[in-house]
C-alpha cells in the first residue's frame, strides 16, 4: 500500500483547510451559490435528487482496512449508514450534509484519503486491475505506474480545466480487468524480448454518448518515459479538444476525427518538446513508490488442497475466488450483488466486517472492482472456509462473480439528476429472475445504465440495458454483444424500447433462445452472440 | 395545470416544497403557486439559500399532489429502492 509522504499530506490537509472557509462563507452568504457550487464539485460534492452526494476517490480501487474502517465511520456518522461503490473503483454517499463536509473530509485526510478530482473537467480517479500483484496472469503490478499518475495529475495546473472529464486505467495483464479500451488512455504492461517493461498506449475509446474503442497509439514506450508521454497526450488534446461542444469535448471525438495515426503523430511532435524538461522522475523514484506495493510474506508451503466438502462452501470457492500467483492463495471476490439488492452498496457493519477480514487473512487489503465488487487479493487457501463463514454470516457470500445476477447497475433515477430512468430496480428484477439459472449460463455480464452517460457500462455489457425518457415515461433499451475486457466491443442496441416489466420480460427471451443456440453448455452467450449474430434473438424478441 | 415550486436546502441538500409562506419536507404541504411561481423564485433566488429553485407540474388527485414526473416522484418520496427512507408524501409504489 502506498503511504502518504509530507507532500501528499500537505496537498490533502490544504484542501480541508481551503474547502472548510469556502463553505462557511457560502453557509453565510458571503459567496454565491453560482461561485461556490465549482468549488463543491472540485471536492467531490454533488447536489443530486435527493440530498448532497460525495464520491470519495479510491486510487487505482486499493484501501486497507484502516481506510475501510473510516468509510464505513463516514457512512455510519455522515449518512445513513451505507456507501455505494462505484463503477470508477471510487464510494458514493448519498446523504450527505453540506454543513458537515469539513469534518468529514478532515476524517478522510487522517487516513491518507480525499474527494478531489471525482468531479470535473480533470483527470479522475486512475483505475487498475483489481487483481494487481495476486494474478497469476500478470507480467508486473501496474499500481505504482497508476499511483505515479496520481501524482502527477493531482492538481496539475495545465490539466485542471481539460475539455471534458479525462479517465486513465492501467493494467499488468494480457487478461483486461480494466477495461482499457474504454478509457480515455488505456495503458497496459508489457514484455519484450530481453525481459523489459514496457507500455503499450491507447487513447480515444470511452462509453457515453459517443461510445468508441481506444486505439493503440504506440505498441512499446519505456516505462522510464511514460509521464512525459502522457503529458505529451494530454496537452494535444488540451489545445484540439472541442470546447465549443460538450458532446464533442472528449478526447475519443478528436481521435477520430483527427485519426489515430495523426493524432499519434501529433503527440510524438509534442512529446519532442516535452520530454527534455525533466519531467520523468529518475528510476530510483518509481522504484521508492514501487516498494510501497511489495505484497506481503507469502508462505511457500500454503497447502493448495483444502476440504470442500460443504457443497455451499465449494461452489462460493469455484465461482468467487480466482488462481492466485502462489499456489497455497487465493484472490477473493466479495459480491456485493446478493439478488435483490442494491448493487455495489454496502453497510458501514458490513465494511468493518470486510476490513477485519483483510487485516486478518489477506495482506490487509482490500480491492474496489470497477462491477462494484470487492476483493481480498492474498487469502490463504487454508483460510478459505472461516472467511467463508463471516462473510456467510455478513450477507456477503453470494456465489455469482460475472454470472447472470453480478449485474453492474448505476445509481440511475433513484438517486441522480443526470439520469432518465431507474437502473436499479431493473437489476435487482432480473438478478432474482436469473438467479436461479446462472449457473448453467455461465458468464453472462448485464449492465444498466439510467442514461446516456454510461455510468452502468451499458455499451460493454454482453447484455446492456439504457434507460431513456419516452415522453415522461421511462423506458429500457436493449444492447447485446458488448464486451469491456481484452476481446472488447461495443453493444448494440436491438430494436424497439420497453416499459420497466417489458425488459425484464424481454432480457428473459434473450437468455431463452441463447440456450437454444449455443454449441454446447460451454459457449459463453457473448461468443454465441457473435457466431449466429442479431438476428434471432431480435426474432425472439420481437416475433 | 397546477405548479408546485421546489428546491433544495442549502445546507443539507434536502428536498424542499413551497408550502405558501415558508418551505416543508413534505409534497403533501405543498401549495400551488401556478402563475405566480416565477414571480417567487425571482424574490427567493436572491436570497441564496435554496438551490435548484424549479417549478414542476402536478396532477391533483384524491390522494393529493402527484407529480407528473417520476424523477419528481421520487424526489417527493425518496429512492424507491429504499423504501424504509420514504417520506409519507406519496406510497413508493406511486413512483
Amino acid at each position: 500500500m502506498y503511504r502518504y509522504d509530507e507532500y501528499d499530506q500537505a496537498i490533502v490537509d490544504a484542501r480541508v483547510a481551503e474547502f472548510r472557509d469556502q463553505v462557511e462563507r457560502r453557509l453565510k452568504n458571503e459567496i454565491s451559490e453560482e461561485a461556490f457550487k465549482p468549488l463543491r464539485l472540485m471536492n467531490g460534492l454533488y447536489l443530486q435528487l435527493h440530498a448532497y452526494m460525495l464520491r470519495v476517490a479510491i486510487p487505482y480501487g486499493t484501501v486497507d482496512s484502516r481506510q475501510m474502517r473510516m468509510l464505513a465511520h463516514i457512512a455510519r456518522r455522515y449518512d445513513r449508514g451505507y456507501g455505494h461503490f462505484t463503477t470508477r473503483q471510487n464510494i458514493q454517499y448519498n446523504w450527505m450534509k453540506l454543513e458537515e463536509m469539513p469534518d468529514l473530509l478532515a476524517d478522510l485526510a487522517s487516513v491518507e484519503m480525499h474527494a478531489f478530482q471525482t468531479s470535473g473537467n480533470c483527470i479522475r480517479n486512475i483505475s487498475s486491475d483489481q487483481f494487481a500483484a495476486a494474478a497469476a496472469d500478470e507480467i508486473a503490478d501496474p499500481r505504482p505506474y497508476a499511483e505515479l499518475l496520481r501524482q502527477w495529475s493531482t492538481l496539475h495546473p495545465e490539466f485542471s480545466f481539460l475539455p471534458r472529464k479525462f479517465k486513465i486505467a492501467v493494467t499488468g495483464s494480457t487478461i483486461d480487468r480494466a477495461a482499457i479500451k474504454l478509457h480515455d488512455i488505456g495503458l497496459e504492461l508489457v514484455q519484450n524480448d530481453a525481459g523489459e517493461i514496457g507500455l503499450k498506449v491507447l487513447v480515444g475509446g470511452g462509453m457515453g454518448r459517443t461510445p468508441m474503442l481506444g486505439h493503440v497509439i504506440r505498441e512499446w514506450l519505456p516505462v522510464a518515459d511514460y509521464l512525459s508521454y502522457m503529458e505529451a497526450i494530454l496537452r494535444v488534446y488540451n489545445r484540439h479538444g472541442r470546447r465549443d461542444n460538450i458532446y464533442k469535448a472528449r478526447i475519443k471525438i478528436l481521435v477520430n476525427d483527427l485519426g489515430a495515426a495523426e493524432f499519434a503523430r501529433q503527440v510524438e511532435e509534442e512529446w519532442v518538446l516535452v520530454k527534455p524538461l525533466g519531467l520523468d522522475p529518475p528510476p530510483s523514484e518509481l522504484a521508492r513508490i514501487a516498494a510501497h506495493f511489495a505484497p506481503p510474506v507469502l508462505d511457500a508451503n500454503a497447502p493448495v488442497e483444502i476440504d470442500q466438502s460443504n457443497p455451499d462452501f465449494a461452489n462460493w470457492v469455484t465461482v468467487n475466488t480466482h488462481p492466485h500467483r502462489a499456489p497455497g492463495y487465493a484472490i477473493v471476490t466479495i459480491s456485493l450483488k446478493a439478488p435483490g439488492e442494491i448493487p455495489g452498496d454496502a453497510s458501514a457493519d458490513q465494511m468493518d466486517i470486510i476490513a477485519d477480514l483483510a487485516q486478518r487473512y489477506a495482506g490487509d487489503e482490500i480491492r474496489v472492482t470497477h462491477a462494484q465488487n470487492l476483493v481480498l487479493p492474498h487469502v490463504r487457501r487454508a483460510d478459505l472456509f472461516d472467511l467463508w463463514q463471516v462473510l456467510v454470516s455478513a450477507g456477503l457470500a453470494t456465489a455469482n462473480l460475472d454470472r447472470a445476477s453480478d449485474i453492474i447497475s448505476c445509481p440511475g433515477l433513484d438517486y441522480c439528476t443526470l439520469a432518465n430512468a431507474r437502473s436499479i430496480p431493473i437489476a435487482q428484477k432480473l438478478a432474482v429472475k436469473l438467479a436461479p439459472q446462472e449457473a448453467d449460463l455461465g458468464e453472462l455480464k448485464i449492465k444498466v445504465s439510467g442514461c446516456i452517460n454510461g455510468c452502468g457500462h451499458h455499451h460493454a455489457g454482453h447484455i446492456g440495458i439504457l434507460g431513456v425518457d419516452r415522453k415522461g415515461e421511462e423506458n429500457y433499451q436493449l444492447l447485446l454483444g458488448g464486451s469491456g475486457a481484452e476481446d472488447a466491443t461495443l453493444a448494440k442496441i436491438l430494436g424497439p424500447g420497453f416499459d420497466e416489466n417489458g425488459i425484464v420480460t424481454a432480457v428473459e427471451k434473450v437468455i431463452d433462445r441463447y440456450k437454444t443456440l449455443r454449441a454446447d453448455p460451454a459457449e459463453r452467450f457473448l461468443d454465441t452472440y457473435r457466431r449466429v449474430g442479431a438476428e434471432p434473438f431480435k426474432e425472439a424478441v420481437y416475433g | 395545470m397546477p405548479r408546485l415550486l421546489t428546491g433544495n436546502r442549502l445546507e443539507t441538500g434536502d428536498v424542499l416544497w413551497w408550502a405558501g409562506s415558508d418551505w416543508s419536507l413534505h409534497l403533501r404541504d405543498a401549495v400551488a403557486v401556478d402563475d405566480d411561481g416565477e414571480a417567487l423564485i425571482a424574490r427567493l433566488l436572491p436570497q441564496e439559500r435554496i438551490n435548484d429553485l424549479v417549478l414542476i407540474d402536478v396532477d391533483a388527485t384524491p390522494d393529493g399532489w402527484r407529480p407528473r414526473s417520476t424523477r419528481e416522484r421520487v424526489r417527493a418520496v425518496g429512492p424507491s429502492v429504499r423504501p424504509d427512507f420514504a417520506l409519507p408524501s406519496l406510497p413508493v409504489d406511486a413512483i
